[in-house]
């Protein structure tokens, strides 16, 4: 305790170098006590007591200690506050892809790059958390996939098939809805949840243009010019004038989507698959019967998923004790470690970590979506691949999915929105 | 007659308020007892089971008893800050309401400005780091003390313009300095209002989340309103623990509350001017 | 206490008076409020103008000049979030100004069960907004909400309180008006209290009515508290985001979105300097309306 507040003291005080000299015998003989910033999801901070419950009974001389902080934007502003004021703790979860370049990595992170258990990492991830050739953190939990989340009994019940396509979805969607189900659920009272539909069709538009990802970026491929990319809007505002929403779509929330799926009330629910330990938890009886598609494009050829990667473990240069903190990174990206995480909150998608299979017994939802991964129909989701995602679209997508505004303007307007990120962060060429 | 009337408007009060203000604290209150599952559906519906125990010891447990760490830390915060505030706002308010001069609209624009500009986080951390003085409690108690001054200094200062410039005349003439002045004759009159200033202040000092997210950040360190944090999440939300825990950190301000009510009350005989 | 000797005073000259409030009312008493003021709050909020003449990601910061304000002013539903703000502050400040007095004065009034109704009315105050927020979003529902099926009982069909366009923001403000309302009625209480029993004691005697008692005695004398109530009602009305944001996020779409609202998503996607240059614009359509506001208040209070 002492030594940990000394320690914390001196690194305040930018005399770095004298805390490491402090804690490095510590390591060695007595205990050394590291701090962890974790989100508060309840799956996130299972994770980490799982992990540090594991990393701990191997190594009795260190204890870890989780600190909570809240998510989304607030959560973003206290991780950049914090590291801003060189008061972060001394490993953290962030997000990867493009907001973890507004955390200025190379000046705040300390590199992972020449550490030997980064070839555990699957490229995969390690695209998503580098910069400059450096790479800076280790996956925290599973990959995930945006499309549909299904009552499979409905399906069986009126004999329709996953479609690949989608017209065969809107076609399914008239089926069910003449029998009497809600075809698509939607809950714009949480306005995140009526992103999916544009954000989860970008396999669909890196299919029609491959360097769609580049030019955004550089200023070049806009959303109101680019047909492809527009679809999205269109196919989210086609689901409102068919009227196979639910008719309270504007007033209910997520966990409400979750529960009208479970209970047969409605057949598809536009979602990323990180609400399965959700459906787990609440509807023991129900999760078998819900299954997962990837959001349906024009050609059944072309059929792939959407991938959200997850979240990053890093260490700060700030930290009071490298050497310990990077063992510890090592033991997440390790087998051993991603095991602790399979154990804490059951296998939801892909775990990015070499030799780190799936048991046989996963739900069926996760069960669809593995697939995708192990014949290589994936794609990452835009934000993983371009620093630039405009705050507004889940605002504009509730303006659509409700019918207030029309898909070419919202493109225009999401444009003009994305064109003031690009301006803040500023990028060239914008 | 006037029986008919003093209860008839007692009981079309106390019939309107339970409706306006009841119906959605019992909301409140169901939604604490209920289990995982009811509470997830979010409707206005009598519990299906009871769950009170059940639900206060985990909301108690979680996160190794956070709570009680919380409420220790919330306490000391609340009460440091709140004594510091009334007798310094107090005395700014008087100052301010007595001594009118040149200066004057210069201070009110300042002291507006405490309500009218949210404070800058970055440069605040950064100044109290070089005072030594962030992460720590009482560097806390020093930020709501500044954050909540203007409103407790506008409200002395109005409060304090209804009390007679004669009484401190009177009280020079007797040959008070100000400090005696101030404590012996013009404090005491403030009763009311400084009972007001105490409930209003230990409310929003106990139930403020932002300061010590950011001021006073360290697992050790938490405070009430971060307890909340135990049970919703941006995708995943436990209600029925969020509830409770609501209520669990409603009750200590409620308890300063009914104890200050009294206080308003006994002030309507004490604190009224005689002659 | 002195008060008997208090006719015995000349009046004194002028220039004895000036001494005297120097030495009665010395200014170094303002020194140790001034200073936490000052350095904790002024200090750093003046020197955070400086960013937002730059872009700021908190790591860095690149002089961009008046920039972020052209963007600013450029935000596609600023108007209508202008507007809003302005309608919010004046519902939300006249409600409370209106109704706090109300409950004020039947809350120092002789009723039975008054400390359970006076605990009743304060305790929305107590909940956090997370609380507020969740419980009105339900009792709100279209459809299944419990205002809607009360209101279904007597045969009217409810509104979409929150999801309804032109509605969300007034539902929004009647909540704010519900948790509010405790803390302006707390306030007149303590103006009520503090009024004389004498005057009313006598006024009974000269056979006044209550309305005319209302009317001639607690109106005027409980002014302080009142005008305390609307200023700071009111530029906490201009000022409000958290109820919004927890409610509706400025939605549905853009509807409900007030210049708070907007700015403090600015903060939330990490534009940190157009979020400064948005807390300045704020800041001055404020200091606009309430300076004034204050100035006259003050005037009135002084002079009675």
């Amino acid at each position: 305790m002492m030594l940990k507040k000394l320690n914390a003291t001196l690194a305040m005080g930018g005399a770095t170098a004298l805390a490491l000299s402090l804690a490095a015998p510590a390591y060695a003989q007595d205990q050394v006590e590291l701090t962890w910033l974790v989100d508060n999801g309840p799956s996130t901070v299972d994770i980490a007591e799982a992990l540090v419950a594991a990393y701990e009974e191997k190594n009795p001389n260190v204890s870890i200690e989780l600190e909570i902080r809240p998510g989304g934007g607030e959560g973003d502003n206290i991780v950049k506050t914090r590291l801003a004021t060189g008061e972060m703790t001394d490993i953290f979860v962030y997000n990867s892809g493009s907001l973890l370049q507004a955390i200025a990595p190379q000046q705040t992170l300390m590199p992972l790059t020449d550490q030997p258990f980064m070839d555990n990492v699957q490229e995969a991830f390690q695209s998503v958390v580098s910069t400059d050739g450096e790479v800076f953190g280790v996956p925290y939990g599973a990959a995930q996939g945006g499309g549909i989340l299904y009552n499979s009994a409905i399906y069986e019940e009126l004999g329709l098939e996953v479609p690949q396509t989608w017209d065969a979805f809107m076609e399914n969607n008239s089926a069910i809805d003449e029998a009497g189900y809600i075809p698509v659920i939607q809950t714009f009272r949480e306005s995140w949840t009526s992103q999916i539909f544009v954000l989860a069709d970008f396999y669909n538009v890196l299919q029609a243009e491959p360097d769609f990802a580049e030019r955004y970026t550089n200023n070049e491929a806009k959303y109101a010019t680019s047909e492809a990319a527009q679809k999205g809007f269109e196919r989210l505002a086609a689901i409102h004038e068919a009227g196979y929403t639910n008719e309270d779509f504007n007033a209910l929330g997520y966990q409400e989507g979750l529960e009208m799926l479970a209970n047969k009330e409605g057949a598809h629910y536009p979602m990323i698959t990180f609400a399965i330990p959700s459906l787990e938890t609440n509807y023991p009886d129900q999760v078998d019967d819900i299954g997962f598609f990837a959001l349906p494009g024009d050609d059944a050829d072309s059929n792939g998923l959407t991938t959200w990667m997850p979240a990053g473990v890093y260490v700060p240069q700030t930290t009071s004790n490298p050497e310990v903190a990077m063992d510890f990174l090592g033991f997440i990206a390790s087998v051993e470690g991603c095991e602790a995480m399979i154990d804490a909150v059951g296998a939801n998608g892909p775990y990015l970590i070499e030799g780190c299979g799936l048991p046989d017994d996963v739900v069926p939802a996760v069960r669809d979506m593995l697939p995708y991964f192990e014949e290589g129909r994936v794609e990452p989701a835009l934000e993983f691949l371009s620093p630039i995602k405009g705050p507004a679209l889940e605002q504009i997508t509730v303006e659509v999915g409700s019918g207030f505004r029309d898909p070419a303007s919202a493109a225009e307007l999401y444009d003009q929105d994305v064109r003031k990120q690009a301006q803040q962060l500023g990028l060239e060429g914008w | 007659m006037s029986w008919v009337k003093k209860y008839g408007l007692s009981a079309a009060a106390i019939a309107i308020s339970l409706v306006v203000f009841v119906v959605p604290f019992i909301f409140i209150i169901f939604m604490a007892v209920k289990d995982q599952q009811q509470s997830a559906q979010m409707d206005f519906s009598w519990p299906t089971s009871f769950h009170v125990v059940e639900n206060f010891v985990q909301v108690i447990q979680a996160r190794d008893f956070m709570l009680i760490t919380a409420y220790i830390n919330s306490t000391v915060i609340t009460v440091t800050s709140v004594a510091l505030l009334v007798v310094l706002s107090a005395l700014v308010g008087f100052v301010l309401q007595r001594r009118v001069t040149w200066w004057t609209p210069w201070v009110d624009f300042f002291i507006l400005a405490g309500l009218m500009m949210p404070p800058a986080v970055v440069p605040t951390i950064t100044l109290m780091q070089q005072l030594g003085i962030f992460k720590t409690i009482h560097g806390l108690v020093l930020i709501e003390v500044a954050y909540n001054m203007s409103f407790s200094v506008i409200l002395f200062r109005n409060f304090i313009a209804t009390i007679p410039r004669e009484l401190d005349e009177a009280a020079i003439i007797d040959g008070a300095r100000p400090l005696s002045l101030f404590f012996r004759v013009i404090l005491p009159m403030l009763k009311p209002v400084t009972v007001t200033v105490i409930v209003v202040q230990t409310v929003a000092i106990f139930n403020d989340f932002v300061n010590p997210l950011y001021y006073l950040p360290g697992r050790e360190n938490a405070t009430v309103q971060l307890t909340l944090y135990n049970f919703q999440s941006q995708f995943v939300t436990e209600y029925n623990l969020l509830f409770m825990n609501i209520l669990l950190i409603t009750i200590p301000p409620l308890v300063v509350f009914l104890f200050f009510n009294r206080q308003i009350v006994a002030g309507m005989s004490a604190g009224a001017i005689k002659g | 206490m002195a008060v008997a000797t208090a006719g015995a005073v000349n009046a004194p000259k002028k220039s004895r008076v000036k001494d005297r409030q120097a030495s009665m009312y010395p200014i170094w008493l303002l020194y140790p409020a001034a200073a936490i003021y000052g350095i904790l709050f002024l200090l750093p909020t003046i020197t955070s103008l400086y960013y937002s003449l730059t872009r700021w990601t908190l790591f860095n910061s690149e002089f961009i000049g008046f920039d972020n304000f052209i963007q600013f002013f450029q935000e596609p539903f600023l108007y209508q979030a202008l507007i809003n703000t302005v309608i919010f502050a004046f519902v939300t400040s006249g409600l409370k100004v209106v109704l706090g007095l109300a409950l004020a004065v039947l809350l120092t009034s002789p009723l039975i069960a008054r400390d359970f109704l006076r605990s009743v009315v304060f305790f929305p105050v107590l909940v956090s907004t997370v609380g507020v927020g969740i419980t009105f979003t339900i009792l709100m529902h279209p459809t299944e909400g419990v205002i809607n099926e009360t209101l279904a009982m007597i045969g009217i069909d409810g509104p979409g309180w929150l999801v309804d366009r032109n509605l969300a923001l007034y539902s929004v403000a009647l909540v704010d008006v519900w948790r509010g309302v405790g803390l302006a009625t707390v306030i007149y209480i303590a103006g009520i209290v503090s009024i004389p029993a004498d005057y009313y004691e006598a006024s009974r005697i000269d056979g006044a009515t209550r309305w005319q008692q209302f009317r001639h005695i607690t109106l005027p004398l409980v002014r302080p508290a009142m005008f305390t109530v609307i200023i700071l009602s009111f530029i906490g009305g201009l000022r409000l985001f958290d109820l919004i944001w927890t409610m509706t996020k400025g939605g549905p779409g853009f509807s409900s979105d007030v210049m708070a609202s907007v700015v403090y998503k600015q903060y939330q996607s990490g534009f940190y300097g157009l979020s400064t240059a948005g807390n300045v614009v704020l800041f001055v359509l404020i200091a606009v309306l309430a300076v004034p506001l204050n100035m006259f208040l003050n005037r009135k209070v002084v002079t009675r």
